[in-house]
Order: C-alpha cells, then structure tokens, then sequence
C-alpha cells in the first residue's frame, strides 16, 4: 500500500505547472507517480527457467519461461549463444510468434487433463472383462469376435462420447489389448508414429523404445512428410544435410526457391535479410508473391510444379557459357574431383544410334579386383587409358583404405580423369534421349563423342556422364550434330523452351544463370540455394531438385561456406544420433527393430490403392514405352519381396508362430522362411493386405496430429483405417487393378482395433481416437532438441511439474510397459522367438548386394532367393513379454558389447558405459542389475548426451579415428581434437547452449568461428559422398531409373490428374466452380498443426482455416474475401473461408498446412458431414523409383530413403458455400 | 536552448519479416486479460492496408493529432478545450469495437465434453464481449499479406492520397509491413487532450503514460492520438496504452517487443532535444517539411554547448553518454536513413522506421551507380506511397534514404568480391566509406549491446536508497507513515 494522498490534494499538485516551456505549449508538473509499480509490479516474476518447443518447425530456438506466484506467464527468446564472432551477425533473438504464443496453451481449455476413453467401448470392455472373470485380454477377444460391438465403437470414433478415466484403467486397457494383438497376429500388427524426434528426442524414444521392445513397428516420418528430398540420397548418398542458417551471412548470390524464409524459418531470417547488406543478391523463384519475395532483387515468377523446367535451362546456359564456350577452370577441377561428370557409361548400339546403359565397371574390363561390380572407372586424360579411380562404393566395404576422392587409383598412381571423350574418340554417334513436356514426350537425339573398346572380345561403345550431360541438355559443342544453335530455339533445354512451361522470361532465366555462375566463378563457390517444401511437396520433387542441384554442384559452390544448396524442410538433424537411435530402438538391448516406410505403410492400411489414379506406364520413358508394372502397388510388393523395403505386418502368419513352427519342423528358421516363401505357403503381408489377418491392430501416436496433419488422404485415414461411418471419400475404385497385389472383393473399413493418442491438446487425431491420454507440455518436462539451421543442442526443462493428470511420454510409456509386463506373466509367459525380417540398409555392407542396377526378382527365377542378398534378412530376435520394463528402464548390456554409432561411423562404448554407471547410478536387483538407470527422464536423457559424437568429445574422437582408418586420410583423425575433453551434460547445456563437437556422422565440421555447411568434409578432407561413385551422382543408372527415363534429370511436369477421375461422376453443384491446383505450403499462424488451435494465433488472422485464392478465380465464381467455400475432389471436401488476393496467382489456391477441422469448421453440403482439413483433397501417390533399393546410395534407410508422400498434385474446384451449418 | 532527453526507438522496416513476434510477446506481458482483449498496444500491419483500427490513419475521420489554426496555432484537431466540455458526455470521434474488431474465443471445451452425435464435434467462436456464437468478420490483422487487398487495401489513405495510380494486379504486388507501437511523441495530443491531467510524458525519459489512478475514462486521449495508441480498457473504465515497458527501460533492458523482434528490426537508444523550438517547429505550413523539421529538434550530444545545457537542465550524465552512443541517433540523424512516421499529424512522434528498400530491381555488380539509383525509380513499392507514410509526402526525402541503403549494399558486395570501390559515388548519397561501413555494421551486425543503448534507472540522487534497498518490494499498512512508497 503506497501512503494515503487525498485525491484533491493530487489533483491540484498534477495541475500544477512546475515550469512551462516552448511558449507555454508544454509544462513540467509534479505528480504522484507512484502508481507505476501497477505495471512493475506485472513485469516482475519469481524465476525464469530454459526449455524450448518439441515442435517440427526447425527452429530449435532457447527461450526462457517465466514463472510467477507458482504460474506460467509468458516467455522471452533466450539471447545467450555461443558468439559467432566479433563481425558476424549473432543468432539472438531465436524464436517466433508462434513459440511466443505457447504459454497459451498451458492452462487452456484446450488441455488434454486427464485419460480420456469414448464410452462406447469404455462400457463394452467393462462389461466384457466383468463377464470374463476381470480378465481384460479375454475381455478384448470377446468384443473383437463380435462384428456388432466391433462396428459400434469403431464406427463412434470421432462423433463425441468422451468419458474421463483413472490412469491405472486405461493403462490396462491398452497393455491387454496390445497382448490380445501379439497373441493372435503376432507383434508387428502394433505400430506408432510419432514424428521427428529432433524436436523432443526422448518423448520419441519413450513409445519407440516400449515398441521395439515388444516388437512392434515404428513408422517414418520424414519420407512421409514429403520432407525428405529424395534427390538427397540420390545424388548425395546422404538423407539431408545442409547448411546452418548462420552460413547464409556468407553468401554473395541467393536463390530462394520455395522456402517462405520469413514465414517457416522465421527465426532464421534475419541472416537473409541481413546478408543483402553485405552486397549479396538475392533472386526469389515462386508461384505467388510470398513473403520471401518481399525480401528479393528480383522475382522469378513461375507457374506451380514447373521448377525443374526453369532449373533445366539455366543449367543449359551454365553449361554453355562456363564449360563449353568458356571454361572456367574452377569449375573443370570441382567437376572432375567431386563428380561422377568424368566416369564412363556404356552405350547400347542400335540401328538408329545409341541409347544409354549403365556405367562401365571393374568388373566388365576383366580387372582382377576385389568388389569389381561395384568399382567404376574413368578414362586417363594424359595416359588415355581406362583407371579405376579410388572412392567408389566398392572400396567403402573393403579395408584398403581406398575410400577417399584423391584423383590416384588403388595403386596411389595420380590420375587425370577427362570430362570429355571428344577429341579421342573413336566414332561419333547419335545418343537417344527421352524428354517430357506438359501434353507430350519425345525422343531427343543428338550426336556424342564415343569411345569404343574392345574386352575379352566383346564391345564397348563408352562415353562419360559429361558427354551425356551436354547432350542431354542440348549444349551445342564444334562437330557435333543435333543441338539447338541459340537460346531462342524452342527444344530442350534452352532458356526458350522453359518459357512456355514456367512463363519465366527466357531473357531473365538466361541472365540470373549466367549471374549466379558468374558470382561462384569470382567468389569460389559463395552461390547459394535457399530451397524447401514448396518444391519438394511434388510427386517428382527428386527431378526438380536434381535440376536444381546442377546449378550448385556444376559452379563449385556445393560444400563451399556460403554456397550450395540449403534445403530446410522439416526438423531432421537428430545432433545426438547414437545415443538417442540407441535408446530409441531398444539397440541397448536387441536388434533389428522393426522400422517401416510409413507412405507404404499407409498406401495400403488406408486402402488408398483400391482408388489408385496413377498408371505408371503413363510416365514410362518414350525409349523403352513400357514398365515393370502398372500399379504403384505392385513395385512396392516388388520392393518387399527383393529387399529394398521393409514391410510390417510381414507375414500373413504371427512371426512368433513361425519360429515355433520352424522349431518343430527342426529347421533353421530363416532356411524355413525361405522354402516357404518360394514354395507360396507363406506370404507377404501386402500380397493380400484386405485379409483380416494382415491388418495392423494397434496403433499409437504421439507427439503427432497425424489425421489432421500429414494424412494425405486422411478421409481415406478415416474410413479404411478406423471405420468412421459418411467421410468425404467420393473416389470410386480405381479400373487400374494390381496384377500381383491381391484384392478382395470390397475394401475393408474399420481395420484398426485400438487408437491411440497422447497429447496435450485435443486435437483432430485425438479427436477421433480411442484413448487420449494427456502429455506434460514443453515447459513441464526434460527433454533435447537440435536442429541443422544452427549447431547448438537445447535442452527442454521443467518451469513447473506436469499440471493435472499429465506426465512426460517417457513416463507415460514407462508406466505402460509396466502394466503390460505385469498382464504377460499371465498371458504371454516364456521366451517367444520372434522372426524379424529386415531390408538392405544403406550405410552397411547390404548397399552392394544388387550389381549393375539390374532387377533380378527371386520370385519369377531370376535369380535365387538369399537372405539379405536378393531379398530381406532374416533374423530372429528373443523377447521375454515378462521383462519388458525392465528393459525399458535400464540401459542395455550391447552397448558394453557392441560398437555404437550411425551412418557407417562407429565406436567402442565401452568407456562410456562405465562412465554412465557413475553418473546416473545402477539397478540393484533384478535382470537389468548393475545397468545404468535411466528411468528418469533426465537420466535418460544424459544416457543420451554421453553417448553421442556431437555432445562427447571422447567418443567423437574415437569415431574420427575410426573415418581415418576407413577412408586412408589420416588428418581426419585429428577433427575433434581440440574438444576431446568435453562431455554436454543437461546441467551445462542448460546454463547456456554450447556449439556441438564435430562428428563423421554430419558432412561437415562445427567449430565456434566457422558455420557448418554440408559436404565441406569431402572438398576438404577428401571424404567421399556414400554414393555409388563416391562423388555427386548427376547420373543414376538403375533400371526402373531407365524404364521411366531419369537416369539424367529431366523436367516432368505435375502429375496430370483432374479433381475426378473419368470413371467417377462428381457430385453435382448449383454453383460456379473454379478448377485451381492445390497448394499446401507452411504456414504463418501454426507449425503443422500445432498453434493454429491457439486463440492468438487464429485471433491473428482471421480465426479458423483459410483458403487463398485469386482476386480473378474469386470473380469468376462470385466469391467474395471472407465467403465461406467449398474445396473438394474425389477425395475429399474442405469447409474453409475465401482470403481473396491479387499476390495469389490464378489457377493455384493456397491452404496453409495445417489448419484443423476441429475448430469452427462447418458441415460440408456435399457430404453432409464436418468439412476436412487441407489434406482432405490430397492423396497418396507412390513414386516406384523411390522405392529402388541394395543399390548403393538407393538403399533403403529409415526416414532416409524410400517412397514420399507428395501432395502437391492435386486439382481441386472451389465453389462458394451455399449454406453454413453446423455439427453442434 | 533547453535539453530533454527522449528514449526513442527505430525500426528498419527492411529488415521486418512481419512475424508479429512482437505483439504476441506484448500481450502475454501486459493485455493478455479482461477489459484489453482486443487492444494490441503492438500491432503489425500490412501495407497497403487499412490497418488496425480501420483507416486509423484517415484523420478526416477520426480528427486526431494537431492542426495549424488559421491564426497559425497548433491545435488539437478534435478541438480545444471548448470542445471536451461541450463534448464531456459523448465524444463524436471514438472508434468503435467494430473498427477494432470483436474479440472472440470458441468452445474449446465441446471437444470433450460432446455427447455421441451424428457429426464430428467442432470448437465453435464465440464473442468474448457477448458470449454469444460469432461470426468472424474482423480482425486485428485481417489484412495479412494482402488478403482481401482488393476490396480492403485501395481504401488506405496513404494509396488514396496519391497521384500515382496502384492497381492490386499480381505483376505489381508489392507489400510490406508497418510494426506500430506508441509513439512516444514530443508533442503528444493524448496528453493535452486529457481533461483530468491523468496523461504524462516522463521527464527522465519523455515515456507517455496513462496515470490508472487518475485516468476518469473521459476517453479524449484515444480519439486525439493519431496514431490510435490509446485503448479503453473496459473492465476498468480507464485508458491504457504502450508504456514503453519503462519497468524494463528502468532496468536498462529494451521493451519487450523489441528484445523479441526475431528479424532484429528495432533499435533504441536516447536523443536529445530542445523543447523550446517544439511550437516553433511546429507551425510549419508545409506538411511535407514537417519531417526535416523535426529532424531540427534533436540536438547534436557531443556538442559542448548541449552538453554544458543538459547538465544544467538536470540531464543525467549516463543519459548524456548514451546519447552519444545512440544508435537511433546515428539511423536518424547522422545518416538519415530512418524517417517519422506521419510527421504531418504533428506530434514529432519518437518511433522512426528505415524504409524498405527491396525489391529493387537487378542489383548486381554489373550495373553502374546511376543505373542502380534509376532502377530506385522502378520500385515496386511506389516512393509516393512510402513518402505519404514517413514524410509527409516528401518523396526526395525517402530517395535520399534509399539511396544510402543501396549504396551500402553496393560498397559492400565491391569490397567481398575484392573488386574496385567509387567512394565518389557513395559521396554524391552523402556517404563516405567509412560512414558506409559504419551503417553496414549497424543494419546488418548490430549486436544486443549495438541495437539497444539504454540507460540504467538513477534513484541515488533524490532518495534514500541505504535505505530503500532492503525495503523495496514490502508492502505497508496504509498507517506506516514513514515507510517509502
């Protein structure tokens, strides 16, 4: 209380003038001013604590939570980095409006509290097990054994009915259902999603761990997101890996093509905007006038989907003016060390020329080396003579310590690789080449230089990827026939030709080429290209990319600070990879864990193959005309079956019965798989995936809004996955039928017989869940985060302890592993052998299993089927359904036993181990006695710490050692040197964010003074890409690569697909419609899905979802800003509102990803039911390339390689929206 | 002469990604309850657009700020005094919560708590004024990134007062953003608006504060702003409006909004001024002067004359040092890169913006200067526009500071390429190299030290802080009479 002054009194002492100045406009007066501390008073607080957000939006950003009279208020960016030195901008303030905002959701209406079950099957099961002696697994069999109750709960998803439930009740539900589904179907009919573990690594690992424990499967995320860059593996050998933010300050020319830099890498963008003062230009690449564009020089305005076309012809120019008309050295030496540009590929001779085959290898010369087939080979420049350079995959498997890009062969003899056969050729000839134009494709031919060799008397018509390039891309070179003569010649690939694809001006493509080529020649490489989801949503995002990717890797920038590409989509960069795969898969304890591509996953599982609309011979290439297959359904039974991908369910059979089959036949169980498989009394699980029994059962997300967020397709998710009675499917079964894929006579509805979700927030998937149960939020729980758009790790802690009935994932499924461990010792007792089928893993000696890329398929007798060579391994793992807490809460003993590591890089752990029992103590009792305990979350999370090359210098060290030996380039192990003593604890990484410690598992070295970016390890140290070649790949020679002619990157255009197909009748509408092309970019207001439910978010523009169209499509359908519209397609129908814009160009309609049915979304007039979100009107397509796998860098990795789930080529119509009702 | 000093605030709309970090974080401190729902005392805006609240730049409509009388005096353009009496019960000129925006919420709760029904659940809005169910037709920023440009943006004042036509075609888009807060301002209409005295300009830090304990709700100060900075609270029947977060300020920490401005737009320091020329100033006819009329206020901090002044008009000495760091200063006056906004509302405002300056056309080394200073012609964003904005219409002024941004830019990419540097040329934009070194260092480096230059609270001179210090922070009965308040 202040002292009493009269109120009189004080107004007479604020009127009066203590002094008047500026001709008595202005007076100085007294006056009590002590009622400020009203506001001082709300600004003070009682402590601030670190933690950051566990959201997939890259950012990874510190902040300090502010607590105050025991609440959360508000939270601040943390400003204290690491300095990036004294004339370099700093990385504070990191953190955006959204993160801003996140407090809101702590005490929020919107709060998951309490475990949730809908009464529909909470009185069923009751009910059941009461009837069953309170036997809940029995209580389970009896309502799935009954059609009707199976329908009533399944078919109540989502419709409401939620009932509040004790936490020890719903732990048993679930443990008995999980045991009821490996009872009868086997474990891997479980599976669980959850996204990014960069983003909370321990909330990732808690269900993955209790999974892979049982044996259940963990779906990818990355793949499926469509974040991944498949052109990343193709051309790198590498998932991603990019450049820190921070390294854009070093550029002096920036493309940024289809990253919104303002808008999704918010906390980034200051280096953008601030790099433009350094002198660097900037060039924006996009559909619409976005944020970045804002920001730009110039604006390369192009139509949606046409990106490759615009990279193809900037590639012509670059090629003509810096390589062919004048050579810029610089580049010549890039090309020829760092690029496959110089390696021979041989030439099929037919009667009107040549078409391409593969690349020439040790093998076909008859050289008397080891791994011939997967060694290639270059022609001398000085000697003339056919060498095979180091660094190709075949030395990577064999300890010669060749592995490395030094121009020598294996002999240490130098070598001089040339670029080009002409001038030594021995005949000239025309090479076919197939092109795509948007209505057409066609045959290019045009004449190359060829060499001819002769080999143990067979023929050889040779030429280099170089020459294969120009020809491809139309560079006209003296003596050659068949090229454009100008870039006004409207053929593949001139800046002409791109213009009537893109509407780019040809003058304008022509000049920022030569620009941006000209700017890496005098800079040495500081030519960067800021690229993300915009372009890598598309079916053929690895063809836009390749293209692009020319652009950096021809002008030497790749690998250079301030060069390259910079690709942000998505929050992959796990820092701490070893420790936290460790923990995650249960590696501590057994391998291999079940690890599936989840866009295959959920192609069948949503039954979105019955309605498939893509015919792949369509898009086979002009050459050959025709492909393996028709059906994307049928390549991916192909994958399976060879090898390249995994699939689970895997069998139609328990892969617990098997082995116990297998061990009453008295065989070895893998040699038992096997003869069953050929002989057809066993089967895949997707020969047949409509069977009952090769249904997933169970299925856990977490960390995740899966239905609202990445389902493409998700009314698809909704009808085939959970039974929900009238979704927006309006897509009829498709007449393209698989031919080896099985149907049944009508899709199956309802397959999943318990969802469940854990959040903190109710989201669209929580929604439409059996269980909810309710999660700790960020502040309100330990945990780690990093990302690659910096090099610091955060640490996520505790401003207050979990509120309500909430707890941390890593407790949540603790306590679940508990329950379920305890039901075993009734129900599943003893040691199960459980079979595991596994694909051939890039990274491991299993990438050289399948030579030549040639598909040899053990199923037609082509060749014989051999675990872990033409088809999956086979191994067995043992599980003890009794002790799987124990496990869970104890770190294993293989990491005593077994190196640890990732990416092929690996240490002894021995040490740390050790180390580990010290610092976070040991069990006493029981089989994990004498383990470190980690069933805390924070002993966990140092478990992880310890065990990672980033956040420990020992082991970082060790693992350099480890690169030295393996690649023969002694200086790299000295990389970490000068950070060998030190070990992140959560304590220090809390106090202040620390630069992680160099590790081979990234391509690129961290220090304080340097910015990470990718590949510089193999410019510097000559470490080669973990590619076929060793070096960038531009040329990909495997035959399903051939069959749909991108053995070369080419332009496709987007998929071709109308909102209905010819065999469906679209519903009918009074009003006009607009046909637009669908765009899903990120958003502003929400990171996926998270933020847009928060109240400052949709207060902040225009509260609820929004669809962005043209001012010009507005008026053609009479729709104006703010109408109500209707968005659909066979698939699906959004409810949003119209944002109408002249920045939108027309023809294209924006829906930021991911806005959420669940708020203020009315009923759809033409389902009659809650309109969808943005991924009602997309869908699954498969792209079979992706699904190439035992190939070098095209080998299957989790969340590596494999099928994306594109969704950018849809069509929809929008119409205006007659009426708006409303569920409730 | 006379020396006040002024904590004043810079933003390089530049460098602006429109994130709106800023207002969210300013909320969460001090709106984020009853009565201020829909008041955001940061709010970012679109540009073209009408802005929040509508068309608050349109003072045809709303009559705030000052007007030259006939007889050549300043006035408040609602009226004078006269007027506030005639007026006292109803104030013509206030907005209204339509031109604000409804504040809403929605039924978060149905999601759980719905019965088995036919349809999925949804959270519907709802009003936070009624309770009622709502449908969204409003809000504080509505306009983002140009949505609904074509019906909304033409109606921006700064558009309809141009000679220039502006289409909303998708060739020509162009957009930027407008970060507001309050002003600040040395001639602040809020505070001679209030009939009850209860508005102030601090003389420590020229901060303008609404006294809580004084405020009547006469409501005055919000229609005479021009700005719209003033909100009603209605929960508490006062006025409240940005506080330049002095409880930080004090502490020598930036405002929220600027800690937290994740593109490192803004920037604050002090400046001095002489408040004796504040009428004079002021009675300029010419509204596209007023701006390098206000530049003519701040007086130069490492001039001794201005010095010796300050201390005699009980300037602190680390005011007098932090105005010679100033970074605001040197953005503003030294370089005159950063410009008023709306200085012919003639209030000085003390919240500058740099102009953006992108996209300017084919920026590359291979153009000359004055091919690169032709192509600021060729704008996208129209000069006018950004004049009617920041100078009251003096377009030269905009080019000037234009001019020098992309001077920086083309001194700098010369000397990372190693390539031949004109020091004429930056000359002839009133530059020298290192003048554009010193500007690069600042717009582009600027660390947390370099963007906010503030100084600490000085309590030792009028108080007893031997013994304050262990009493700071208790509260006392009303009867302790000789506690410290």
């Amino acid at each position: 209380m202040k002292r009493k002054v009269s109120y009189l009194l004080k107004k007479f002492t604020s009127f009066a003038p203590k002094e008047t100045y500026s001709g008595g406009h202005s007076a100085l007066t007294e006056q009590d001013r002590t009622w400020e501390d009203f506001y001082r008073r709300r600004w003070q607080h009682d402590k601030r604590v670190r933690t950051t957000h566990g959201v997939n939006c890259t950012g990874s950003c510190s902040w300090w939570v502010y607590v105050k009279n025991g609440l959360i208020t508000w939270e601040t960016q943390a400003l204290d980095y690491p300095t990036t030195g004294p004339d370099f901008p700093e990385y504070e303030p990191r953190g955006c409006q959204r993160g801003a905002s996140f407090s809101w959701y702590i005490y929020s209406p919107l709060r998951v509290k309490y475990p949730y079950v809908r009464d529909v099957l909470l009185d069923a099961w009751r009910k059941a097990k009461e009837k069953n002696h309170g036997d809940p697994v029995k209580a389970w069999d009896e309502i799935l054994s009954d059609p009707i109750k199976t329908k009533e709960y399944k078919s109540a998803r989502g419709r409401g009915g939620f009932v509040r439930v004790s936490w020890d009740e719903v732990k048993e539900l679930i443990a008995s259902q999980l045991i009821h589904t490996i009872k009868k179907y086997g474990p891997d009919r479980i599976a669980g999603f959850t996204p990014i573990p960069a983003m909370s690594m321990l909330s990732y690992a808690s269900g993955a761990r209790f999974l892979s424990l049982i044996g259940g499967t963990m779906l990818s995320f990355y793949d499926w997101y469509a974040d991944l860059p498949p052109a990343s593996p193709q051309v790198w050998g590498e998932q991603t890996d990019v450049p820190e933010s921070g390294d854009w300050y070093n550029s002096t020319y920036i493309m940024v093509w289809g990253s919104n830099i303002p808008m999704t890498r918010t906390p980034d963008a200051h280096f953008f905007s601030e790099v433009r003062y350094r002198g660097a230009k900037v060039v924006s690449v996009s559909p619409d006038y976005a944020e970045y564009v804002k920001f730009a020089d110039e604006w390369m305005q192009l139509n949606p989907g046409t990106d490759a076309a615009l990279a193809q012809a900037m590639t012509h120019v670059i090629l003509k003016e810096f390589y062919v008309e004048n050579p810029e050295e610089y580049f010549i030496d890039y090309a020829k060390q760092f690029t496959d540009l110089p390696f021979l590929v041989m030439l099929n001779k037919d009667e009107d020329g040549f078409t391409v085959d593969r690349f020439l290898r040790a093998s076909d010369i008859s050289k008397n080396v080891s791994n011939a087939e997967w060694k290639l080979v270059v022609l001398d420049e000085d000697k003339n003579e056919l060498v095979i350079p180091n660094g190709s995959i075949g030395y990577r498997w064999e300890d010669t310590g060749k592995w490395n890009l030094k121009l020598e062969d294996e002999n240490g003899n130098k070598i001089n690789p040339a670029l080009t056969i002409l001038g030594k050729e021995d005949e000239k000839g025309f090479v076919k080449l197939p092109y795509f134009e948007d209505d057409k494709k066609g045959i290019l031919k045009r004449e190359i230089p060829v060499k001819k060799v002769e080999i143990d008397g067979k023929e050889y018509y040779l030429t280099t990827v170089f020459d294969l390039f120009l020809a491809n891309y139309g560079v006209k070179r003296e003596g050659l026939e068949g090229y454009p003569s100008s870039y006004d010649e409207d053929v593949p690939y001139t800046p002409k030709w791109q213009e009537k694809i893109t509407g780019t001006p040809a003058k304008q493509v022509e000049r920022i080429a030569r620009e941006f080529a000209k700017n890496a020649a005098e800079s040495k490489g500081r030519s960067m290209i800021i690229m993300g989801a915009g372009i890598n949503h598309w079916y053929n995002a690895d063809l836009i990319y390749r293209s692009i990717l020319n652009l950096v890797i021809l002008t030497g920038s790749q690998g250079k600070n301030g060069g390259g590409w910079a690709h942000y989509v998505g929050q992959e960069k796990v820092r701490p990879f070893e420790g936290w795969a460790t923990l995650a898969f249960a590696r501590d304890w057994q391998a291999p864990p079940r690890l599936q591509n989840a866009t295959s996953f959920w192609y069948f599982t949503t039954e979105q193959f019955r309605y498939e609309d893509n015919n792949i011979e369509k898009l086979a290439s002009p050459i050959k005309g025709k492909t393996k297959y028709k059906h994307p359904a049928d390549y991916i039974l192909l994958a399976v079956r060879l090898g390249w991908l995994p699939f689970y369910p895997q069998f139609n059979k328990s892969s617990l019965e098997l082995a116990e089959e297998a061990k009453r036949a008295g065989k070895n169980p893998k040699e038992y798989i096997v003869e069953k498989l050929k002989n057809g009394e066993l089967e895949f699980s997707i020969q047949d995936p409509e069977n009952p029994v090769n249904f997933p059962r169970s299925l856990f997300v977490w960390r995740s809004n899966l239905i609202s967020s990445s389902a493409k397709g998700h009314e698809y998710f909704l009808k085939h996955m959970l039974g929900v009675e009238n979704t927006g499917v309006m897509a009829e079964y498709s007449p393209l039928k698989p031919e080896e894929v099985k149907l049944r006579e009508d899709a199956p509805v309802g397959k999943l017989d318990l969802f469940v979700v854990l959040d903190f927030r109710m989201t669209g998937s929580a929604l439409y869940a059996d269980v909810v149960l309710p999660t700790a939020t960020w502040y309100e729980k330990t945990d780690l985060n990093s990302t690659d758009m910096h090099p610091f790790i955060h640490p996520l802690n505790k401003a207050v302890e979990p509120l309500w009935e909430s707890k941390s994932d890593w407790q949540i499924y603790k306590e679940i592993a508990q329950t379920f461990s305890k039901l075993a010792e009734k129900h599943l007792q003893g040691e199960y052998e459980d079979i595991v089928t596994a694909p051939l893993m890039h990274d491991s000696p299993a990438e050289i299993s399948q030579p030549y890329g040639k598909v040899l398929d053990w199923s037609k007798g082509e060749t014989e089927p051999i675990p872990g060579k033409t088809m999956p391994n086979i191994a067995v793992v043992k599980r003890d359904y009794t002790k799987i807490y124990d496990k869970y809460i104890a770190l294993g003993p293989n990491v005593y036993e077994k190196p640890v590591g990732a990416h092929g890089w690996s240490f002894d752990a021995k040490e740390e181990y050790e180390f580990l029992k010290t610092m976070i103590g040991t069990h006493k009792d029981g089989i994990n006695k004498g383990m470190p305990n980690i069933e805390e979350d924070e002993k966990a999370v140092e478990a992880i710490l310890t065990l990672s090359t980033c956040t420990n210098g020992k082991p970082a060290n060790k693992a350099w050692k480890f690169a030295a030996k393996k690649t023969g380039l002694p200086e790299v192990a000295d990389i970490a040197k000068d950070r060998e003593s030190e070990h992140f604890t959560l304590k220090e990484i809390t106090a202040q964010p620390r630069v992680s410690i160099s590790t081979p598992i990234f391509t690129g070295t961290t220090h304080f003074d340097r910015r990470f970016t990718a590949f510089s390890n193999s410019i510097e140290y000559k470490i080669p890409f973990r590619t076929l070649s060793g070096r960038q790949e531009l040329f990909i020679d495997h035959e399903l690569f051939t069959e749909v002619g991108e053995n070369l990157p080419v332009y496709k255009p987007p998929l071709v697909i109308n909102p209905f197909e010819d065999w469906e009748n679209p519903p009918e509408v009074d009003e006009k419609t607009i046909k637009a092309r669908w765009i899903t970019p990120h958003g502003k207001w929400q990171i996926h899905s998270t933020y847009y439910d928060n109240l400052i978010m949709l207060t902040l523009f225009r509260g609820g979802q929004v669809v962005w169209i043209s001012d010009e499509d507005a008026k053609e359908a009479g729709i104006k800003d703010n109408d109500w519209v209707e968005v659909y397609n066979r698939n699906g129908v959004v409810v949003a509102r119209a944002a109408v814009s002249h920045r939108v160009q027309k023809g294209m309609a924006l829906m930021y990803h991911v806005q959420d049915r669940t708020i203020h979304v009315p009923i759809s007039e033409i389902t009659n039911e809650t309109g969808g979100s943005h991924n009602a009107t997309t869908r699954i397509h498969i792209k079979p390339t992706y699904a190439v796998g035992g190939y070098a860098q095209l080998s299957y990795s989790f969340n590596y390689y494999g099928p994306t789930g594109t969704q950018s080529d849809s069509v929809v119509l929008i119409k205006k929206k007659k009426k708006v009702e409303w569920s409730n | 002469m006379r020396v006040k000093a002024q904590i004043t605030m810079v933003l390089n709309l530049d460098k602006c990604i429109g994130c709106h970090t800023c207002s969210v974080t300013c909320k969460n401190t001090w709106t984020k309850r009853d009565g201020v729902e829909y008041v955001w005392f940061n709010n970012v805006e679109t540009k073209p657009g009408v802005g929040y609240p509508i068309q608050w730049e349109n003072q045809e409509k709303w009559k705030g700020g000052w007007q030259l009388k006939e007889n050549g005096k300043l006035q408040l353009k609602q009226g004078g005094k006269l007027f506030e009496f005639l007026n006292i019960f109803h104030n013509p000129n206030l907005p209204t919560i339509d031109d604000y925006y409804e504040p809403w919420t929605y039924d978060y709760e149905h999601l759980f708590n719905a019965p088995k029904q036919k349809h999925q659940p949804v959270a519907r809005a709802k009003s936070l004024i009624s309770g009622e169910k709502i449908d969204i037709k409003w809000g504080p920023n509505w306009e983002d990134d140009l949505a609904g440009a074509p019906e909304h943006a033409v109606n921006d004042p700064n558009i309809q007062k141009m000679a220039q036509e502006v289409r909303m075609k998708f060739e020509e888009t162009f957009f930027f953003y407008l970060p507001r807060l309050c002003e600040h301002c040395l001639n602040p209409a809020c505070v001679a608006a209030c009939p009850s005295g209860a508005l102030y300009k601090r003389n420590e830090d020229g901060i303008v504060l609404v006294d809580q304990d004084n405020c009547r709700g006469w409501r005055y100060c919000i229609s005479a702003c021009p700005y719209k900075k003033v909100y009603f609270n209605w929960a508490t029947q006062k006025a409240e409006k940005c506080t330049f977060c002095f409880p930080r300020i004090e502490a020598g920490l930036p405002t929220i909004c600027s800690e937290t401005c994740v593109g490192k737009i803004r920037y604050i320091g002090v400046i001095l001024y002489d408040p004796d020329k504040l009428t004079e100033l002021l009675n300029e006819k010419d509204d596209k002067k007023l701006y390098e009329k206000q530049l003519e206020i701040f007086l130069d901090p490492h001039d001794p004359k201005v010095i010796e002044q300050a201390k005699k008009d009980g300037v602190l000495d680390n005011y007098i040092e932090f105005a010679q760091k100033s970074p605001v200063y040197k953005l503003m006056v030294k370089y005159k890169v950063a410009l008023s906004l709306h200085p012919e509302f003639r209030t000085f405002p003390m919240v500058w913006y740099v102009p953006p300056i992108s996209p300017v056309l084919q920026l590359f080394e291979d153009k000359s200067y004055d091919e690169l200073f032709s192509s600021i012609d060729e704008m996208r964003i129209p000069l006018e526009y950004l004049a009617n904005l920041l100078t009251g219409g003096n377009v030269e002024a905009i080019k000037g500071a234009i001019n020098r941004l992309v001077a920086v830019r083309y001194y700098m990419r010369a000397k990372e390429l190693g390539k031949e540097i004109d020091t004429k040329k930056l000359e002839e934009v009133g530059l020298t190299p290192e003048g554009a070194e010193e500007l690069y260092r600042m717009l582009a480096i600027a660390k947390f030290e370099e963007r906010f230059v503030i100084p600490t609270t000085r309590k030792e001179f009028d108080r007893d802080v031997y013994k304050e210090q262990g009493m700071t922070g208790f509260d006392y009965t009303p009867d302790c009479d000789f506690c410290l308040p």
